[in-house]
């Protein structure tokens, strides 16, 4: 048995090596391409949403196709472009920079991306079926059910059942790997960062994703199997949606900005020369954060009705979070603060990123005083808040993070002219479009509507806020001509640190071998690497000796799995079509198959394969 | 890679006094899972008997529910053993931000119906 499977891999084709891959290293660009391609999908739904609000009384869409482009734009951009986004550079960086040869269970690592991967692809194919959904990215009911949306909310349901599933096991995975694969010396509070942000954002994801399993689950008992959960008519409740969704909904604005925080505490001390100002403090603040953001979700809820106490208590609540936010802010400023600052794409982004965050922070606060918001909600002024923290937070982020890991992930650097470029155009862009709708927000332009009529003094500032979007278009246009044009011109990066960093991955050769530390590293401080070129040789010290590494077999059954929840939900879908042409419950039974035959399937024993001593010392040589 | 791999975790690794810790443990866990349903089965039982006051059957009932939550928590999940920081830190976690929430749901929802 395990004399089998210790003969080398075999040669396998590029396509099929992709499909099988258990490599965290390739996960993560295979997060990256799915990422950034239901990115360019929401980014030009975005665009269209622009171009019919540019002038008043545009019919260059309908109301419904409109209702139908803002719900996939905002459901698509959070769940299905900035979260895998975040997994690409999670799944990249925390292996490297805790010392790690994978992630705990590569296995796992690869199921959560297919999985993952085909419930966003179940959303997509709404589109093709009756119309996406329409009832926005929150599905409030009583819009959402039956009585009011079409099949795209089946869509809406099943699609983020399947790709939420994904996400949740992943993020189990991270929890995980950071507990117990860090290599020796490298304890909790030696944890780059960016660790540190990635294990609160999972644990987050682990507490906040299955509250919205719960609702979606009720939401389809109501939709496709006739329940009445949310049916006030049947003696359903119709808040418990909105209660349920926020739970999830305010942890989730800091799933995805945390992560952000993490690039940007790595990005600005590499590019200040600098250790990060109050490290431990950055580290509470983290977790102070993700405690109180499960203690405000009702600030989403003012206007429902509730009643003065509960709001000003969850009123109170929210402005804390302003606290230990507070402290990043200025722990970045200090870290910058007598650096030797270097200004590179990077440090554009994660230097600009401070300010503009400052100001959706700001704005947050407003919102959060509960009788003004009867004022600013539902108005532009909360689309802008949003757009403050998401573009201006959080794509700012995680662009610092593509410029900074690329040379490390694909072996050279991006160029700087596009870059800059990108970074000012984009900048420039991003404040035209949203800076303005804070004022049409105050003058009473409501959001989520698809026209409005001429000479009440919107006209100007919409049109001013489309041009800016065009702006925001191109820039992301040119980051695209950058990614194909420095992989033809750029040069070649041989050395191990291109940026002169400090964390464990940039101790690592380029292009990185597949086992990524041919001995694991010892550590000895915060900041390893930097220790080690100021302290020691220049080189880590090793662990232990050189000797064969156990490495996981690749498999096609993540695939597998994720293709057959596919057909089930789909299928679950087809209950409620007018005519399918297969029966639904044929369809369901498929995948249904095709889900536990692969589990089963999984079941046999697969010890992996050794890579000896020998080839080992021979790859490092190779790669110097 | 070993040939100890393909055998069960007991036979290639554990040391005498590891297997004997193991089967203690696994006879607490049947003695306790039978104390479980013992309990249930009480719990059901005082409600579809009618010799029973309800004013004695809620108070009742809550109290094997209690019972039962910390013989879950510390039998079954295992809180007792030591060496378990990490998942007993999530369990607290869990309960920390879960007791607020389900309080403010109950005492939200509880008071108006729409
Ligand atoms: C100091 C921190 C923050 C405060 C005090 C705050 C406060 C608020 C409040 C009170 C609302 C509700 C406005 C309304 O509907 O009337 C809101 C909406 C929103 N916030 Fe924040 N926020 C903060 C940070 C963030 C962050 C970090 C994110 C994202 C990463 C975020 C994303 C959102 C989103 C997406 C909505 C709109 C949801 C919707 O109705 O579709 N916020 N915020
Ligand atoms: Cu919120």
């Amino acid at each position: 048995m395990a004399t089998a499977t210790m003969t080398a891999k075999k040669e396998k084709s590029v396509l099929w090596d992709w499909l099988t891959t258990v490599d965290h290293k390739k996960l993560a660009i295979l997060y990256l391409v799915a990422g950034t391609l239901f990115f360019v999908k929401a980014g030009v739904m975005a665009l269209f949403i622009r171009i019919q609000l540019m002038i008043p009384e545009n019919d260059f869409m309908t109301g419904q196709v409109f209702n139908e482009l803002i719900t996939m734009h905002g459901t698509i951009m959070l769940f299905l472009a900035v979260t895998p986004l975040i997994f690409g550079f999670m799944n990249f960086a925390i292996p490297l920079q805790i010392g790690a040869r994978d992630v705990a269970f590569p296995f796992i690592n690869a199921l959560g991306f297919w999985i993952f991967f085909f419930g966003g692809l179940l959303l997509s194919v709404s589109w093709f079926f009756g119309g996406a959904p329409d009832a926005g990215w929150t599905a409030y009911v009583p819009l959402s059910t039956r009585e009011f949306a079409g099949s795209g909310m089946d869509f809406y349901a099943l699609g983020l059942q399947v790709s939420g599933f994904g996400t949740l096991i992943s993020a189990i995975n991270f929890i995980v790997t950071i507990i117990n694969m860090r290599a020796p010396g490298m304890t909790m509070m030696r944890m780059p960062l960016f660790c540190w942000t990635g294990l609160v954002t999972s644990i987050l994801i682990v507490f906040a994703f299955t509250p919205l399993a719960a609702g979606l689950a009720l939401l389809m008992l109501d939709r496709i199997f006739s329940g009445q959960f949310f049916l006030p008519d049947m003696g359903g409740n119709a808040i418990l949606w909105a209660h349920i969704f926020w739970i999830f909904g305010h942890p989730e604005v800091y799933i995805l900005v945390l992560p952000a925080f993490g690039i940007i505490s790595e990005v600005v001390p590499a590019f200040s020369h600098k250790r990060l100002f109050g490290y431990t403090a950055m580290v509470f603040a983290t977790i102070v954060i993700a405690f109180l953001s499960f203690m405000v979700w009702v600030h989403h809820m003012f206007t429902i009705g509730i009643g003065p106490i509960t709001n000003s208590v969850f009123a109170l609540a929210t402005m804390t979070i302003a606290v230990p936010t507070g402290i990043k802010i200025f722990n970045w400023l200090f870290t910058m603060w007598g650096g030797k600052l270097v200004f590179n794409t990077a440090m554009l982004c994660a230097a600009s990123f401070v300010p503009t965050f400052v100001l959706g922070g700001i704005t947050g606060v407003m919102l959060s005083m509960a009788p003004v918001d009867y004022l600013y909600h539902d108005t532009y002024f909360v689309v802008a808040h949003f757009h403050y923290i998401i573009v201006g937070g959080i794509v700012f982020g995680l662009l610092a993070g593509l410029y900074y890991w690329y040379p490390k992930m694909f072996g050279h650097k991006l160029n700087e002219t596009l870059g800059k470029i990108m970074f000012w155009s984009l900048y420039i862009g991003f404040h035209l479009t949203f800076f303005i709708q804070h004022i049409l927000g105050l003058i009473g332009m409501q959001r989520r509507v698809y026209t409005y009529l001429g000479g009440q003094g919107f006209d100007m500032m919409n049109l001013v806020s489309s041009i800016g979007s065009f702006v925001m278009g191109a820039a992301i246009v040119v980051l695209v001509i950058n990614i194909v044009y420095s992989a033809y011109t750029s040069e070649r990066i041989t050395v191990r640190d291109p940026w002169d960093a400090r964390t464990l991955e940039w101790s690592t050769p380029t292009p990185i071998p597949e086992y990524n530390f041919a001995q694991t590293p010892q550590v000895r401080s915060l900041d390893p690497w930097f220790y080690e070129k100021v302290h020691g040789d220049g080189t880590m010290k090793p662990a232990e000796p050189m000797g064969d590494i156990h490495m996981p077999n690749g498999s096609i059954l993540p695939f597998m799995i994720g293709l057959g929840l596919f057909i089930w939900g789909f299928g679950m879908i087809m209950l409620n079509m007018d005519n399918p042409i297969i029966p639904p419950a044929i369809v369901i039974g498929v995948g249904f198959v095709i889900t536990f035959g692969m589990m089963v399937l999984h079941s046999k024993e697969d010890h992996g394969y050794h890579i000896p001593v020998d080839e080992v010392k021979k790859i490092e040589k190779g790669v110097g | 890679m070993s040939d100890e791999m393909s055998k069960p975790f007991p036979k290639s690794a554990m040391t005498e006094d590891e297997r004997y810790e193991l089967k203690r443990e696994t006879r607490i866990q049947v003695i306790s899972f039978a104390f479980m349903i013992g309990l249930t089965i009480m719990s059901f039982l005082s409600v579809s008997t009618e010799t029973i006051v309800t004013g004695f059957a809620i108070p009742f009932i809550l109290l094997l529910g209690a019972v039962q939550f910390f013989l879950q928590l510390f039998y079954f999940m295992h809180l007792k053993d030591k060496d378990h920081g990490w998942p007993n830190t999530f369990f607290t976690t869990g309960l920390v931000l879960m007791t607020p929430m389900l309080i403010a749901l109950i005492l939200l929802l509880g008071v108006t119906k729409w």
